[in-house]
């Protein structure tokens, strides 16, 4: 049988190293199926995240030859096997352990943007009305899995590290699906200019390139959404304006 | 003294997938103190897998459509042993709980006139699931996701739990180990809610998620709860086959609802040919007038490839033992053919199941749009589990609630699709609203130390022996390997006694291995160890599910058997529990059905 060599991230916050396990590989095999075949056989506690093995559960990123991509769904047969299949753990984040990073950062940024607040309702039933060409765009921002690949990737939190004063990509894809919710209320672009750091985005697209749900992430979300910003603080008529119609 | 922290709550829910968190917001919102524990982390739970839908009467696409239909489909497609109050409050609260989820902010697809779309679903009279493509789980999660985490929720991820603590027989806390450094935890609370999801991972072919292992029923099962209707796994007839690695993934049933057909390698569509009695009246008996339906024609009859879950797997089964399955083992599922109707068939199937399309060209490479596909059944998902009353949640053990797949009732012998995460919304609601009374009315029970000193000794077992090193130390991952083949070939889609007996025989056998395994290296986030842990309950459910599958020498729903092919009336009238005895081995009686009011026979009667 054909065998391919991976070459794994083993260690924790006090340091590890790269290790090379050469196991079989068969048709249609992805990367994970590669980790748990070598967790059961040679490396038992080779510390990896998974949940559904089908690219819904966004738990199981990775780096893979050095590109942020998720492990159920990067398939073997697109991945030069002739040498090492490099696997390593999301950069942006602190390790746990071997692929293991705790992204509970990621957690505490969403609680500190303003929830969902509807207009009043519509009809005396309690609902509203929508049509479905009003809410193509935010249905493509609530395809988000967080992975948070887009966060790994993003130089101002992977280099820069400026974890304190800038949410990263996949906050803007959620403020922006709530400021652009046709029901929404609530004001945001205050903080998305100050705490949230929305100007340190310098709109490279890196976060988009590697969205494995194919989110237009800077030209949809983050550009519309530094646009908003912009209106709101110069052009508070505007505002007032759009807050109106949404009818607050 | 085992070292470990303690965290104390009015509520403890265990699980984060729709039922826990439903149940977790809702206990909040009474003011309460809740904590959410779950063994993955938050939104990544089996519930955002969920593809095709939500089931409520809401009647925005067909009109004739209300609660007293929604009800009697359920009640037929559980072939009648469904506990009718929950069958009841299921179909009578759905609309509103969805309703609740746009108030919450979640974006479901639209009517032209702007309501919520819903589709056509197997064994559901009128369209009826209120959906977002093909990803309806992922914003129903992140609804509640999103709207629970600004409600003061204190939430624990993973931490799993392994035993739940109690005084007498109330249950007064639980037990466990958080996996990021590996310690022990000790939840203090007044009411606990267990919502920890199914069991599809017993099985080797599954589209289920790494969690679900069974551990609320086994947690429930071995604190002296009861299991009712253990025997009903659903096999759902339509996963990925090719290629291996990928085998068991879901195809949504969403896929038929569009108009995708089944036919086998004679290019028959071979569903056309074995209609069942009670479903022949519904049943479209051509080609074109299936077709009609699925786009929304309100006077033609469903198609036969939308017949319930059971018998669709059975039917697919059949073609494959008989020779006319596909190459790798499966029958061909073909929405591409719709481009002879629709001139825009290529972007109508994307724009409908988009991530359809996307699974099969990056797993399979196979453009949906432009060939058939290969499908086979797989293990889904579980109609039994804690038996619980059926308004307030409660199990048999004060203080234990459970909603969710985790529970049983509502779906009898086989669940409809699109009932799940109604059943999620609806139940986890009432299991929150009632934990919380419960929390109110009771004071903070007594902890036994003696219990939480026996699962900590328990717990690190595996280390013990895997730092001795003995080359006889078992591997927990070929354990759960060799119990996942077994149980697919002993007691899968079809069983019979002799092999069901065997089971029983290898189960037994496997829990003296289990005793055995090493877990090597440290406690820090350990999979080894984690596997050995999951062990416990994956034997528990398996052997539950025997037993009560041996109990019921009949075949109904997701229950077949080959020794006893026919349906038996004596036996529709009777759940099958089990329990832990007092000597520790499973216990199993019959019970009658609870009496049906009289209203609610004559629904069943005019819709039949
Ligand atoms: C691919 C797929 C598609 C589906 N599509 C649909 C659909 O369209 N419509 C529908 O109605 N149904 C559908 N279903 C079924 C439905 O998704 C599930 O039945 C439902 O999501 C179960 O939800 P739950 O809240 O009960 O549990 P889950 O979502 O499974 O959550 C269980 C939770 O419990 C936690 N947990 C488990 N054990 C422990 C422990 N020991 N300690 C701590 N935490 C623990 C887990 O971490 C998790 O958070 C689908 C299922 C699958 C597999
Ligand atoms: S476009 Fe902006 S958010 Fe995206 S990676 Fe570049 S800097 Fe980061
Ligand atoms: S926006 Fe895309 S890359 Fe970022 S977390 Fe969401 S799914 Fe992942
Ligand atoms: S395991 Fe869920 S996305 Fe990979």
């Amino acid at each position: 049988m054909k065998t391919a060599t991976f070459r794994i991230w083993r260690g924790n916050s006090e340091g590890g190293l790269l290790r090379d396990y050469t196991t079989e590989v068969s048709e249609g095999m992805v990367v994970l199926d590669a980790v748990h075949q070598i967790q059961s056989k040679q490396a038992p506690d080779l510390a990896c995240r998974w949940n559904c093995k089908a690219g819904k559960c966004g738990s199981c990123s990775a780096e893979i030859n050095g590109a942020p991509r998720l492990m159920c769904m990067t398939r073997l047969n697109d991945l030069p096997l002739d040498k090492p299949v490099t696997i390593e753990p999301m950069k942006a984040f602190p390790l746990i352990r071997d692929l293991v990073t705790n992204v509970s950062w990621n957690y505490e940024v969403k609680k500190r943007i303003k929830k969902f607040k509807p207009r009043r309702p519509d009809v005396s039933d309690g609902t509203w009305r929508m049509l479905q060409p009003d809410i193509d765009r935010v249905q493509e921002f609530r395809k988000c899995i967080e992975c948070f690949l887009c966060q790994d990737v993003c130089h101002v939190l992977r280099d820069h590290r400026k974890h304190d004063e800038f949410i990263g990509p996949r906050f803007f894809v959620h403020a922006a699906g709530l400021e652009m919710h046709p029901l929404d209320t609530e004001e945001r672009s205050q903080e998305l200019r100050t705490s949230f750091g929305i100007g340190y985005c310098n709109i490279t697209k890196c976060c988009t390139n590697v969205c494995p749900e194919e989110i237009k992430i800077t030209d949809n979300a983050i550009i519309p959404l530094k646009e908003r910003v912009v209106d709101d603080a110069y052009d508070p008529i505007r505002k007032l304006i759009r807050r109106f119609t949404n009818g607050d | 003294m085992a070292d470990y922290q303690t965290f104390e709550h009015d509520v403890l829910v265990i699980g984060s997938g729709g039922a826990g968190l439903r149940a977790a917001i809702e206990a909040s919102a009474t003011g309460v103190s809740v904590g959410l524990v779950c063994k993955c982390l938050l939104g990544k739970a089996h519930t955002v897998m969920a593809e095709g839908g939500i089931a409520a009467a809401l009647a925005n696409v067909d009109d004739r459509d209300n609660w007293k239909v929604h009800f009697a489909d359920t009640m037929r497609g559980g072939q009648y042993v469904n506990n009718w109050r929950m069958a009841e409050l299921h179909a009578r609260e759905a609309p509103a709980r969805v309703r609740e989820l746009e108030a919450w902010g979640a974006v479901f697809d639209r009517t032209p006139d702007g309501r919520i779309l819903q589709r056509n679903f197997g064994g559901h009279k009128y369209p009826r699931l209120a959906h977002v493509g093909d990803r309806t789980g992922l914003e129903m999660l992140r609804t509640l996701q999103d709207h629970g985490v600004h409600q003061g929720i204190d939430v624990h991820m993973e931490c799993t739990i392994l035993t739940l603590l109690k005084e007498g027989d109330r249950v007064v806390g639980a037990f466990g180990y958080e996996r990021e450094k590996g310690t022990f935890r000790v939840y203090r609370a007044k009411a606990v809610v267990l919502a920890t999801g199914g069991i599809g991972r017993a099985f080797k072919i599954t589209s289920n998620s790494w969690d679900c292992t069974g551990d609320g029923h086994s947690l429930a099962y071995h604190a002296g709860a009861e299991l009712i209707d253990m025997e009903f796994v659903q096999f759902h007839p339509t996963g990925m086959v090719w290629p291996p690695s990928v085998c068991g993934i879901l195809v949504t049933e969403g896929v038929r609802g569009e108009g995708g057909v089944l036919r086998n390698s004679e290019g028959k569509r071979f569903m056309f040919g074995d209609i069942p009695e009670n479903y022949r009246s519904q049943t479209a008996d051509n080609e074109e007038e299936g077709w009609r339906y699925t786009q929304g024609d309100r006077d033609a009859r469903r198609p036969p490839e939308l017949l319930t879950r059971d018998h669709v797997a059975r039917c697919i089964v059949r073609e494959i033992k008989e020779g006319r399955g596909s190459p790798h083992g499966g029958v061909f599922l073909d929405i591409s053919w719709i481009r002879k109707k629709l001139s825009n068939a290529s972007e109508h199937i994307k724009r409908k199941l988009p991530s359809m399309y996307h699974q099969f060209k990056q797993l399979a490479n196979i453009d949906i749009t432009a060939e058939a596909m290969e499908v086979g059944p797989t293990t889904h998902y579980i109609m039994g589990g804690i038996r619980v009353d059926a308004d307030t949640q409660m199990s048999r053990l004060p203080g234990l609630f459970a909603a969710g797949e985790c529970a049983a009732g509502i779906n009898g012998a086989n669940r409809l699709g699109g009932n799940s995460l109604s059943d999620l919304l609806v139940f986890g609601k009432r299991a929150g609203e009632y934990a919380a009374q419960f929390s109110r009315e009771n004071k903070t029970g007594v902890v036994n130390p003696g219990q939480i000193e026996e699962t900590v000794s328990e717990a690190l077992e595996s280390f013990n022996r895997g730092s001795k090193g003995s080359a006889a130390d078992g591997n927990p991952y070929e354990i759960q390997y060799e119990l996942q083949r077994f149980m697919q070939d002993l007691v899968g889609i079809v069983r019979k006694e002799t092999e069901m007996t065997e089971a029983i025989d290898r189960i037994t056998e496997l829990w003296i291995r289990s005793k055995s395994v090493a877990a090597h290296g440290n406690r820090q986030y350990n999979p080894a160890w984690h596997t050995a842990l999951d062990l416990r309950s994956l034997l528990t459910v398996s052997e539950a599910i025997t037993v009560s599958a041996l109990n019921r020498k009949e075949s109904r729903g997701g229950h077949y058997r080959d020794d006893y092919p026919q349906k038996d009336p004596a036996l529709g009238k009777l759940n099958v529990v089990v329990w832990k005895g007092r000597d520790g081995t499973i216990q199993v009686r019959h019970e009658p059905l609870p009496e049906m009011p009289d209203e609610l026979k004559g629904i069943i009667e005019e819709m039949k």
